[in-house]
């Protein structure tokens, strides 16, 4: 136990207002160009595919989409045709560690907390984002226009923050922080507990303090408050979760588990989402009974501990044919290590391939993301007045063969090559391109 | 199809070796005298002999019946892809592919309007059995990270055969795999091929008459774990394996010596790294070598010089793309993954063109998993490198795809006159798909080793479970 301890001093700030602030980040000078895509087969999300649609951007918003006949191009827009091809909102890859870390081992890795006793809710991961990692291009250019920056490592783990895959500063890529708290409710290691219960209660004790403290923040100041479960800046982080304005995320595989954190939040009436969630499938109605979102993967079947004994590739499907909010994650191809937060698509297309319905799926990597962070008034669909995340994608943007032809973040184009690119153009041919001739 | 380098070397400088291992030296007979009761005689394993085989493999072919697969898109591996053409499979082997074959009365006949067959899927790089799941340190056997060569350990003594992912590779189309151990060491030890059917022991997986492999690693991983005591830098790495093979030099040239004499004097001391060593040099062992980068693996390609063995597979290879043409001239293949990189300092240079650009250098490509969930998705690892290959204006073929996920990993284990292809009178490890396999939406449907149907997606309560999975594990439909 600790009281008082500032060694790390949180934000002046409280989080909902440096969300507010980072919103008004977004009145960032945009592309002020105007662009049509037309002839593609549009997929809105929010409403049902057209077919010859047409998409017109203008400085940075969506201001049309609809069939060709229905829209009026603006004069001297730049035109895209997209006949043939397949439009959609930029994708949401809503578990990444983009700008957050560049190599894995033993590069820079400033997505983990060291924490107290494993709590660091009062990391926000993103105040450590660097906008010239490498991957974020990398992830553009295969159609993910929005991420979710998640902490990793710990009990409490910490912030998620939303970005857009703009260039700019690292103010500029914020589209929403905090969206989230994150934590785990599986592994008592990491909460320096021995067993589940022991876990669970540490939870308990916790949010119980972050009330307490609420109440008697006066005399905690003059140190006339019992010692808490966390330091100062982490009881003030959690505030807003005990309130119930900021999602909690708990990170949970076994079916009793899932079912334990379900319990807890009802005792504590708290906004809860699963994530990993491998044996959810077996608790799909509860978890929608509930209105609980689940963050699954689709690309692992593996009893990879006995907490994930009942892992399979039909979850993501059983649990949306349940009802449940899905949100798709990499727990295969596009887990969040190296360059794999790309392959999401590849996640959803094998949701499909092991029962999802395609359209759900392709839900399932753009709005539905969005609503759960919170933010699909601005991206996730294909809607006027939402920022112009666009792909045109060469075909259907789940399978391999597919590119992403353009990719629009908040009106821009991005077109210039990666490192990976560069790389590629320098040896693809022998002896190896040194100089640019 | 290419000539084969390495057999080449292997009949010019192994044969005297070969020969020997074919005739184990006889045991001892008993004394004359019999009164006194004589110890029973050494086994085989007593005395060193090249090709010593002590732990056989028992395994068996499934039952199967004769089998025809007809209105179906073969990539054969072998020739161009036939379109609305059948196979038949006869008695553990393929006995036709074309355009129509002629099935016997009792065939059972399997229409596969809409589907493709490709012969059985093969990693080249496999820890499956050796860490097992689910994961517990209990079962963790797959680095011997004791000391930083430890040529004298075989995978095969870790292999826990009912490792439930076992049955999951099946389930992805994969029909045979080389299990390695892991990259801690300089040398790991040896690897062994097996057939992926269920088992009670390990030699009932064994891949009969395939050869072993030797595990070798470069760079970062056994740094790393050797940083307090040695090799800590890559110069001590390079010491390690040269320290190893001259070593191994002597004890080959001791033992050739008294194999090729006349056995009278006493046998020079077996040491068991050395045996696994020395067959690597007389070629009956095939090399498989852990290595990122471009710089270390031309380091890898002189030592191997140097000492007189071929290196058969770079694996991993992030950086093969940079050396593709030196890779096809000295007849290495590439196992590979499709997009893995940045991972750690040693991936950073990873781009997705790897195997295209290896494949088109005229080397031999192979898409690896090193990883239990990848390696049920071999395919679309490929397919994702087909689309890269194109993205950088290097065509690919599904003909030539398929390739890197069969013959080319075949010939990497030295099996390519068995498995890999679908020709006649191969073993009939296929796979039928449900659509292309280049596809997102399309899973192995069924599938056939030695012609014994193990695998069948339509039939849940078919389906191999392991006995871990008894009672853990929901079966197919959600029971536990």
């Amino acid at each position: 136990m600790r009281a008082n301890k500032t060694t790390r001093v949180s934000s002046p700030l409280s989080a909902p207002v440096a969300a507010l602030l980072f919103a008004g980040a977004l009145a960032m000078p945009v592309a002020a160009q105007t662009v049509a895509i037309t002839g593609g087969k549009l997929y809105p999300v929010s409403g049902a595919p057209i077919e010859n649609g047409t998409v017109v951007i203008v400085n940075g918003k969506i201001t049309a989409v609809g069939a060709a006949a229905a829209v009026t191009i603006p004069a001297g827009a730049q035109r895209i045709d997209a006949t043939g091809k397949w439009v959609t909102p930029g994708f949401v890859n809503a578990e990444t560690i983009l700008g957050v870390q560049e190599v894995g081992s033993n590069g820079y890795a400033d997505a983990s907390a060291r924490g107290d006793r494993g709590i660091s809710a009062s990391f926000r991961v993103w105040e450590g984002l660097n906008p010239g990692n490498t991957l974020l291009a990398s992830s553009r250019k295969d159609g993910v226009t929005t991420a979710v920056v998640s902490p990793r490592g710990g009990f409490v783990r910490g912030q998620a923050a939303a970005i857009d895959l703009v260039e700019g500063s690292a103010p500029q890529l914020l589209l929403k922080a905090p969206v989230a708290m994150v934590g785990d409710f599986e592994s008592p290691r990491l909460a320096q507990a021995g067993a589940r219960g022991e876990l669970i209660g540490r939870w308990r004790e916790l949010l119980r303090d972050v009330k307490s403290y609420t109440l008697h923040k006066t005399q905690y100041d003059a140190n006339q408050a019992r010692a808490f479960a966390a330091s100062r800046a982490d009881l003030e982080a959690l505030i807003p979760v005990v309130n119930g304005t900021l999602p909690l995320w708990l990170v949970a595989n076994r079916a009793s588990d899932i079912e334990a954190a379900l319990a807890l939040a009802k005792e504590f009436a708290l906004k809860i989402a699963i994530v990993d969630g491998a044996e959810a499938w077996e608790v799909a109605g509860k978890l929608a009974a509930a209105k609980v979102p689940v963050m699954v993967g689709a690309m692992n079947n593996i009893p990879t501990t006995f907490s994930m004994l009942g892992q399979r590739q039909e979850n993501a499907g059983l649990l949306r044919a349940a009802g449940v909010t899905v949100v798709m994650i990499g727990n295969g191809a596009g887990d969040p290590e190296g360059y794999n937060a790309r392959n999401i698509r590849i996640e959803a297309g094998n949701a499909v391939a092991y029962g999802m319905k395609w359209e759900d799926a392709l839900r399932a990597v753009t709005l539905a993301p969005a609503e759960v962070i919170g933010v699909s008034d601005r991206v996730g669909s294909l809607q006027v007045g939402r920022s112009a995340n666009v792909v045109v994608w060469s075909g259907d943007p789940f399978e391999f063969a597919t590119q992403a032809e353009h990719v629009f973040v908040r009106g821009r184009e991005y077109t210039g090559p990666t490192r990976e690119d560069e790389l590629t153009n320098r040896y693809k041919n022998k002896p190896p391109t040194y100089r640019v001739p | 199809m290419r000539p084969h380098l390495f057999s080449v070397l292997l009949a010019l400088t192994a044969s005297h070796a070969v020969q020997v291992a074919a005739q184990p030296p006889a045991a001892p007979k008993p004394a004359a005298d019999s009164a006194k009761k004589s110890p029973a005689p050494p086994g085989f394993g007593a005395l060193s002999a090249p090709n010593a085989d002590p732990f056989p493999s028992s395994y068996k072919p499934f039952a199967s019946r004769p089998t025809v697969i007809r209105n179906v898109t073969i990539l054969t591996a072998a020739t161009p892809v036939i379109r609305n053409g059948a196979i038949l499979l006869q008695g553990g082997r393929i006995t036709a592919v074309g355009q129509t074959v002629s099935a016997p009365a009792d065939a059972l006949v399997i229409d596969g309007a809409g589907k493709f067959v490709t012969p059985g899927i093969i990693d080249t790089h496999s820890h499956l059995g050796v860490y097992p799941a689910p994961g517990t340190e209990a079962n963790s056997d797959g680095n011997e990270a004791t000391n930083p060569v430890t040529a004298h350990v075989w995978a095969e003594h870790s292999v826990w055969p009912q490792d439930p992912q076992f049955p999951r590779n099946l389930a992805g189309g994969v029909t045979a795999l080389q299990v390695l151990p892991g990259s801690a060491n300089l040398i790991g030890g040896r690897s062994v091929v097996l057939k992926v059917v269920p088992s009670v022991s390990v030699q009932g997986m064994k891949f009969p008459g395939a050869r072993y492999g030797l595990k070798m690693a470069c760079g970062e991983n056994p740094k790393r774990v050797y940083a307090q005591r040695g090799p800590s830098t890559r110069m001590g790495n390079v010491a390690g394996y040269r320290a190893a093979w001259i070593g191994a030099e002597q004890y080959r040239r001791r033992w050739d010596a008294w194999l090729g004499g006349d056995r009278k004097a006493d046998p020079p001391a077996r040491e068991l790294a050395n045996e696994t060593l020395a067959e690597v040099l007389r070629g009956n062992i095939l090399v498989h070598n852990h290595c990122y980068r471009a710089d270390e693996m031309m380091q890898m390609i002189d030592i191997a010089k140097e000492f007189g063995y071929k290196i058969r597979s770079f694996h991993h290879g992030v950086e093969a793309y940079k050396i593709s043409d030196v890779l096809a001239k000295e007849e290495i293949s590439g196992s590979l993954w499709a997009d893995w990189g940045g991972f750690k300092m040693e991936a950073l240079d990873g781009i997705r063109a790897n195997l295209a650009i290896v494949h088109a250098s005229g080397a031999r490509a192979i898409v690896h998993s090193d990883d239990p969930s990848g390696s049920q998705r071999l395919n679309q690892e490929a397919a994702k490198a087909i689309a890269a290959g194109r993205a950088a204006g290097i065509n690919v073929t599904e003909e030539d795809a398929i390739k890197w996920l069969t013959i080319n990993a075949a010939w990497a284990l030295g099996l390519d006159d068995k498995i890999g292809s679908l020709e006649a009178g191969k073993n009939a490890d296929v796979v039928l798909w449900s659509g292309n396999p280049f596809s997102v939406y399309s899973r192995a449907e069924k599938v056939w080793v030695d012609g014994a149907l193990l695998f069948d997606r339509l039939d849940p309560k078919s389906q191999w479970r392991t006995d871990f999975e008894l009672g853990f594990v929901p079966a197919s439909g959600g029971t536990r």
